[in-house]
């Protein structure tokens, strides 16, 4: 096999300049500007994760003081769920891959692309002047009363980030659906689309219906901080379950806006890792909306003990237990599909079986906190905590790793070292299970959450943790370092390296600022490797 | 440029719905509060102009029937006529906001404006304070779509004085008429809601 040459004309090289890139309309342009944008709120992000497991490896309050603690996990939360986990997948990976996935030249409104990424920038700046001037402490819940009458942190700004943030979210969603309806090449039918369309047409439904509702209950809050008025404070009158409500109304669905797009990612490689066709093609379509669905209607269940009725209470219960049923048909046809097949260790697809291990266990976890009784016992305890790592850390940025080295070869035209991704794939699952795992023990033992102290006997399960913690950050700064490298020195990597079917494998790699030189006409039926074979290359 | 159009078509609907849930969340609570206090709400509502509220009701109801004629208009081709039906839509959007003003700074007076400055006296004033929020927060945004409605219909109006419309391009204007209907339909809501309730106890 000869080497394959690196294009000479690409999306990379087409125009040059700063202002050719802040001024792009090319979805991958944008795509890549929000790579860099949402990496830098992750190191954030991960900065105050790091903070935290400090100061929990010994039980006394000795390094931060218990409101800098706070202001610790309310800025961990923030940073990580709205900048981080919410753009990652949809804004980096979709903006690259669904025009080219559906055979189009660029998303439906390329120029309302560009400007979701401004507006996620000057909500990131609103959130980051927050931050620089002393922070806020509310918990990323931003719970009232205490957010609009007590806390005397930086609510106003941190609320008004998020606010502005939500709006890029949206435009991302209307983009993608309209883009996902309209612009398919010619023979390209709905069951033809890689899932990975299919997931992020779900996501879309999500933050089209969800995220206005999360603005507007922070729009009600920042008035109700701004100007002392009672919608939410018992003591004028209002209901702080009201808004517990509202927000849950979005944050619950908005668990599935960051996993969903990773199930997607699983579905793609999978199917070419195990050279076979994924398993009931139209189960794992249907049960992406499915879960878009059912994400709606299971908000409450965060808020068992806040007071709700007890038949609400078991309704919302049940329904919860409902939404496991599409998630587990994913799991169990990417295990179908895997089932005699010609599974290729690539370092992707360690990452794949990461996520295979890690959402599984936090999806049985979050079963035990759907149920009533459980739930009274272990709600705020350090396993809701380790529950919903699992699924958003564990699940969510394994999904994203696994598609980012899959489609590196794609987006950069050149190979990253394999040995050192695969470490670093290993390191990730380790060190996450060394972090998370113990959580679940210290959480049935009773230890709470958001406390910066702890009784004495909590401690080994502590230390276990926190060195878990920095197993993780390792694993987390290789892929920056040998992606980095790779730009320059990694081996040219041809259009297709791992013989995987879809239009985007049949254009370079790099790809040309139109994608395609002229438009696909999709006569294959998807995912077809009977024909595609072992072939790669 | 077909495909383009039904791009923008989809594209506005799907806006569209995010606004129907972007405003859900203050029926929401409106919905709530009104179950738990309807007493305070009717003797809120009193507090509420109906006369000016009913003309502005009847201005926006004239200025939709305008848009539609301008989004005709601007089918057929006929750009000036869709300029000055563009045009007195505006007029009728300004007159609208005009009003409104005029009760915000009704309100100002009273010192009824939610906040420090609130008095109200008799045993409902909390909840009383919580209706006027958000009298103030549904109808403030609604006001609010208006002034973005504004510049729109500015902008338009300048495309059809500019000759820009024909019955092949004419998606601006059919856009800007979808939202314009839109933030009409949120104030046939709001006006009922919020001026009308239980009317029929307190005539006057």
């Amino acid at each position: 096999m000869t080497t394959p040459a690196y294009p000479e004309l690409n999306y990379l090289n087409a125009t040059h300049g700063i202002r050719s890139w802040l001024l792009t309309k090319d979805h991958k342009r944008i795509a890549l500007l929000y790579l860099i944008s949402v990496t830098v709120f992750f190191g954030l992000g991960g900065m105050f994760a790091g903070l935290i497991r400090l100061e929990l490896t010994t039980p006394a309050g000795d390094l931060l003081a218990a409101d800098t603690y706070n202001k610790m996990f309310t800025m961990h939360g923030i940073v990580m769920i709205f900048f981080f986990l919410i753009p990652s997948i949809p804004a980096i990976l979709g903006n690259f891959l669904i025009p080219i996935m559906i055979g189009a030249k660029d998303l439906a409104f390329p120029r309302i692309n560009l400007l979701s990424w401004y507006i996620y920038i000057i909500g990131g700046s609103f959130t980051l002047y927050a931050i620089v001037v002393g922070g806020v402490d509310t918990g990323w819940t931003f719970y009232t009363p205490y957010s609009t009458s007590a806390s005397n942190t930086n609510v106003l700004p941190t609320g008004i980030g998020i606010f502005i943030t939500g709006f890029s979210s949206i435009l991302t969603g209307l983009n993608f659906i309209v883009t996902i309806h309209r612009m398919r090449a010619p023979g390209l039918t709905w069951f033809r689309l890689p899932l990975f369309v299919w997931a992020h047409y779900a996501t879309s439904l999500i933050q089209i219906l969800g995220t206005p509702v999360v603005a507007i209950t922070v729009l009600m809050l920042a008035a109700e901080r701004a100007f002392g008025i009672g919608i939410f404070n018992p003591a004028l009158g209002g209901d702080p379950v009201l808004f517990q409500h509202l927000f849950w109304f979005y944050s619950h669905p908005a668990v599935y806006i960051m996993i969903l797009p990773a199930m997607g990612v699983i579905s793609e490689l999978v199917a070419c890792f195990s050279r076979k066709p994924i398993f009931g093609y139209s189960f794992v379509a249907f049960s992406s909306l499915a879960i878009a669905v059912f994400g709606f209607l299971v908000w409450a269940h965060h808020m068992f003990v806040a007071g709700i009725s007890p038949y609400a209470a078991m309704v919302f219960s049940f329904l919860s237990f409902a939404v496991a049923i599409p998630s587990a048909v994913k799991t169990f046809n990417w295990a179908a599909t895997m089932y005699k097949g010609a599974i290729w260790l690539a370092s992707p697809m360690i990452f794949v079986f990461g996520f295979l291990g890690l959402f599984t266990i936090g999806g049985l976890t979050g079963l035990f906190l759907a149920s009533l009784g459980t739930d009274i016992h272990i709600h705020d305890t350090y396993f809701v905590v380790a529950h919903f790592h699992y699924i958003m850390v564990g699940g969510a940025i394994m999904g994203y790793l696994a598609g980012i080295h899959f489609y590196w070869p794609k987006i950069t035209g050149r190979m990253y070292p394999e040995a050192w991704a695969k470490f670093s794939a290993l390191a990730v699952f380790v060190g996450f299970n060394l972090t998370f795992f113990p959580q679940f023990i210290l959480g049935y033992m009773g230890m709470p959450r958001r406390y910066h102290t702890y009784p004495p006997e909590f401690q080994v399960l502590n230390v276990l943790s926190s060195a878990g913690a920095t197993i993780l950050a390792v694993g987390y700064s290789i892929p920056l370092i040998y992606l980095l490298w790779s730009l320059k020195y990694g081996k040219v990597a041809g259009n297709n390296p791992w013989g995987a079917t879809g239009l985007e494998w049949k254009t370079q790699s790099p790809p040309l600022t139109e994608n395609f030189t002229e438009t696909p006409i999709v006569t294959e039926e998807p995912y077809d490797y009977a024909r595609q074979g072992a072939h790669v290359g | 440029m077909v495909q383009q159009k039904e791009s923008v078509t989809l594209g506005m609907w799907v806006f569209l719905a995010q606004e129907v849930m972007f405003f859900g969340g203050l029926f929401m609570a409106y919905l709530l509060y009104r179950v738990w206090y309807p007493a305070a709400w009717a003797e809120g509502s009193q507090e509420l102009d109906v006369m000016l509220g009913g003309i502005n009701t009847v201005v926006l109801i004239g200025s939709s029937l305008t848009m539609a004629f301008a989004v005709r208009c601007a089918q057929l081709g006929q750009n000036k006529a869709t300029r000055n039906w563009l045009l007195l839509t505006l007029v009728l959007g300004l007159v609208f906001v005009v009003i409104k003003g005029f009760e915000y700074y009704h309100k100002f007076e009273m010192h009824h404006i939610p906040g420090a400055d609130f008095v109200f006296h008799g045993p409902n004033a909390d909840q009383i304070q919580i209706f006027l929020s958000l009298y103030f927060m549904m109808t403030g945004l609604h006001a609010l779509h208006m002034l973005i409605g504004f510049g729109i219909l500015a902008w338009i109006a300048g495309m059809a004085h500019k000759g820009r419309f024909s019955p092949e391009y004419y998606s601006h204007v059919e856009m800007a008429g979808l939202y314009w209907h839109f933030v009409d339909i949120v104030w046939i809501f709001l006006f009922p809601l919020l001026y009308l309730v239980d009317r029929v106890h307190h005539v006057g």
